[in-house]
């Protein structure tokens, strides 16, 4: 099966610079596997990204790709979009750089309702700088810059996502790839700005910092921590404590922003006839 | 009944023995060496789920299936 | 024959219809005085022509959207003033390090920080050289008139696509909010499209630059897909740290600027033939300093002025022209000092050099360089 997906590799250039066990690869893993079931054109289709671990992806991937500056990957992705909507726009970012650095960009293309979907690979932590502490990191966790332990409130990036705007907006996680591939393509399908939180683990400095000691027992925490939404609805509020919901969160047409600015282009040329 | 038949092609060169094929995999076809190297050890009992290629960090498993 | 229309605009309107005139269809940016009116215009004008405009979150997603409209295929633009264009750097380092063509203009006024936003000041010219972080080229350019914006406005766009490198316009407050007559015409030539790569997708190596050392980036969905990064690349666009690849990156995107300087650069010399005292001055302050040399030249002093309009890279060799025949030269500068000490490292050894400044939001006034010009030549 694997072999099928090599067109959308750059086999030259891989083995990745992921450490053994990250979870980003096989988030990775998951996104070829999107981009198979949606049948993308490699030629039309744009990958961008920010800096980070994440970041690093799309120089593995066989598209049109583009690695720009921390945190910014969403404000040249809506350049591009906005100047081609033919193209489709897939952005890779982590938790890092999409909810600290860049946090304004996320919020504001979620509120646009442009049609990029966004792949969040959240790990909790900064991995590429040696493991300080995120916008995402749980509090008491440990991190390079939290050796006391984490104080600051993380995001809930879905909620947050879903209350600027976005129209898709789902989780899921490195343990449930055949779940995290079906939201990924529903992502992409969705007309309008997607949100796909894929929940990852860094063995290499979370893992460390934080007692766990393989790759391995991190997946197993994504297995236990993630519910389906329906099970996680269930749950009495006690019970929530470390766990989070999995799933399509939040799916609700709006407008698409290039459709609405060609409504713009079509008024001003009436106008002006 | 007749059982699924699969063939697994390991790609040694980019896999980075993180041992997630052997820990995940539902029926352990897979064990590691001692540098966690992933050895197929019981291919007849793959049932061809694929769950090892999907979760491969390093994307260096394929898994076919023979008909 | 070109057909003229005669209108009264404003600096920063005559950049629009610089812009316009040379191709551009994609705008993002972020509201700031005093260069607003270039985004309003633009989010008028371009949907008109089937074009792209965009108020982005902030100043530093203005540039990222740019770079990213123009990757596409675009003809792109943005515009700011002081405190924009310090977010704009470390995007506008991106589009340096991975040579994508694009316009910034920034309207200079009265810094730091938030400074005098009302104001004129020239006080950015040193920030458009060093901005951003790191070792690189920069193309400024400098208009001294309304109809100069138009025809400056033109030439970035030019320089942007042939060079395939951003181009920085800086304006200042006085030339982006004065009135003038301009002839605007309805056809100009010249215009210097984007090249498309000449080798089909599989040999195509996107950072692999001819004879003129500049690359030709394919758009983005035009069937060559590459891969473009920040990251120290080499000629295939992919990151590496190998000394020779990076010294070869550095000096390429150094000498693909360097190598031009007689394409890039522009000044004008006026009355600098038998001049004894040379005025160095740029954008409004030229005005002013062209006012003085007349007065001047009628009491009897044989002064003469180079008007820079190109800021970045700098005009040296019209400078050398005169260092051996003048006796002084007064850099004549709407800010502390900045171009003065461009002018000093270069003809310093050989005639004296004296800042003539102001900075207190006012513009500089004829008398006030007149005065500069007697003082020198009474000492002289």
């Amino acid at each position: 099966m694997l072999n099928d997906l090599k067109q959308y590799l750059r086999e030259d250039k891989l083995k990745h610079i992921l450490c053994s066990g990250c979870g980003h690869g096989t988030i990775m893993n998951a996104l070829v596997h999107a981009i198979e079931k949606c049948q993308l054109d490699r030629d039309n289709t744009v990958i961008v990204s920010g800096i980070g671990c994440s970041s690093r992806i799309p120089g593995y991937l066989n598209f049109n790709t583009l690695h720009t500056t921390h945190g910014r990957a969403l404000a040249f992705a809506t350049g591009i979009k906005l100047a081609d909507p033919q193209l489709k726009v897939i952005v890779i970012t982590g938790d890092g750089d999409g909810s600290a650095i860049g946090g304004n960009h996320l919020i504001h293309a979620c509120r646009r309702n442009i049609d990029i979907t966004t792949i969040v690979f959240n790990n909790n932590i900064y991995g590429m700088t040696n493991g300080q502490y995120s916008p995402m990191t749980p509090v008491g966790s440990y991190a390079s810059t939290a050796p006391y332990g984490n104080i600051d409130r993380s995001f809930d990036l879905c909620k947050l996502a879903t209350g600027s705007g976005a129209t898709f907006v789902a989780r899921g996680t490195a343990y449930h790839v055949t779940m995290l591939t079906d939201l990924i393509v529903k992502g992409i399908a969705n007309d309008g700005f997607s949100v796909v939180e894929a929940m990852s683990h860094c063995p290499t400095y979370y893992g460390r910092k934080n007692k766990l000691k393989s790759p391995v027992i991190m997946m197993e925490m994504l297995k236990k921590s993630a519910l389906p939404l329906t099970a996680f609805e269930k749950l009495p509020a006690e019970k929530t404590e470390g766990k989070y919901a999995i799933g399509v969160l939040h799916h609700e047409p709006a407008p698409e922003y290039t459709k609405e600015y060609d409504r713009v282009i079509e008024i001003a040329q009436k106008g002006a006839n | 009944m007749s059982r699924k038949k699969a063939v697994i092609t390991i790609n040694y060169d980019w896999c980075k023995r993180c041992g997630i094929c052997a820990a995940f995999c539902p029926t352990k076809v897979y064990d590691t060496d001692n540098s966690g190297k992933p050895i197929i050890k019981n291919l007849d009992a793959c049932v061809v789920c694929r769950m090892c290629e999907k979760r491969c960090p390093d994307l260096a498993i394929n898994v076919e299936e023979v008909k | 024959m070109i057909e003229k229309k005669t209108r009264l605009l404003q600096g920063n309107e005559a950049c629009v219809e610089g812009a316009l005139a040379a191709g551009v269809t994609f705008f993002a940016g972020y509201p700031i005085t005093p260069s607003t009116e270039i985004a309003e215009l633009l989010s008028l004008y371009l949907p008109r022509i089937g074009g792209k405009f965009i108020q982005m979150e902030d100043e530093i997603a203005g540039m990222a959207a740019t770079i990213g409209g123009s990757l596409a295929g675009h003809k792109a633009m943005t515009a700011t003033s002081g405190p924009g264009f310090s977010l704009k750097q470390e995007n506008l380092g991106f589009a340096i390090m991975a040579e994508v063509p694009c316009v910034i203009v920034n309207v200079m006024r009265g810094g730091p920080s938030t400074g005098l936003p009302t104001a004129t000041a020239q006080g950015d010219v040193m920030q458009a050289r060093w901005g951003t972080h790191g070792d690189h080229p920069i193309i400024a350019l400098a208009p001294y008139s309304v109809p100069d914006t138009f025809y400056t406005t033109i030439k970035a766009f030019n320089l942007a696509e042939k060079y395939s490198t951003p181009v920085v316009i800086l304006l200042d407050e006085v030339i982006g909010h004065m009135r003038e007559k301009i002839e605007v015409p309805d056809h100009v030539d010249g215009i210097i499209d984007r090249k498309s790569p000449e080798k089909s997708p599989e040999d195509y190596l996107p950072y692999e630059a001819g004879p003129d050392q500049a690359p030709v980036l394919a758009k983005f969905g035009s069937g060559y897909r590459y891969h473009v990064t920040g990251l120290t690349h080499d000629f295939t666009g992919f990151p590496t740290t190998d000394p020779k690849q990076v010294k070869y990156l550095m000096d390429r995107l150094n000498n693909k600027i360097e190598m031009h300087k007689d394409d890039i650069i522009e000044a004008e010399e006026l009355e600098l033939d038998d001049a004894e005292i040379m005025v160095v001055a740029y954008g409004s302050v030229s005005r002013s300093a062209a006012n003085a040399i007349r007065s001047a030249r009628e009491a009897g002093i044989k002064v003469g002025l180079l008007r820079l309009k190109t800021i970045w890279p700098f005009a040296e060799k019209h400078l050398k022209k005169y260092a051996d025949q003048v006796k002084a030269v007064i850099v004549a500068e709407q800010n502390q000092g900045q171009i003065v000490y461009e002018v000093e490292r270069l003809i310093g050894c050989q005639a004296p050099v004296y800042a003539e400044n102001r900075y207190d939001g006012e513009l500089m006034k004829p008398e006030q360089i007149l005065n500069r010009i007697k003082e020198v030549y009474r000492n002289a």
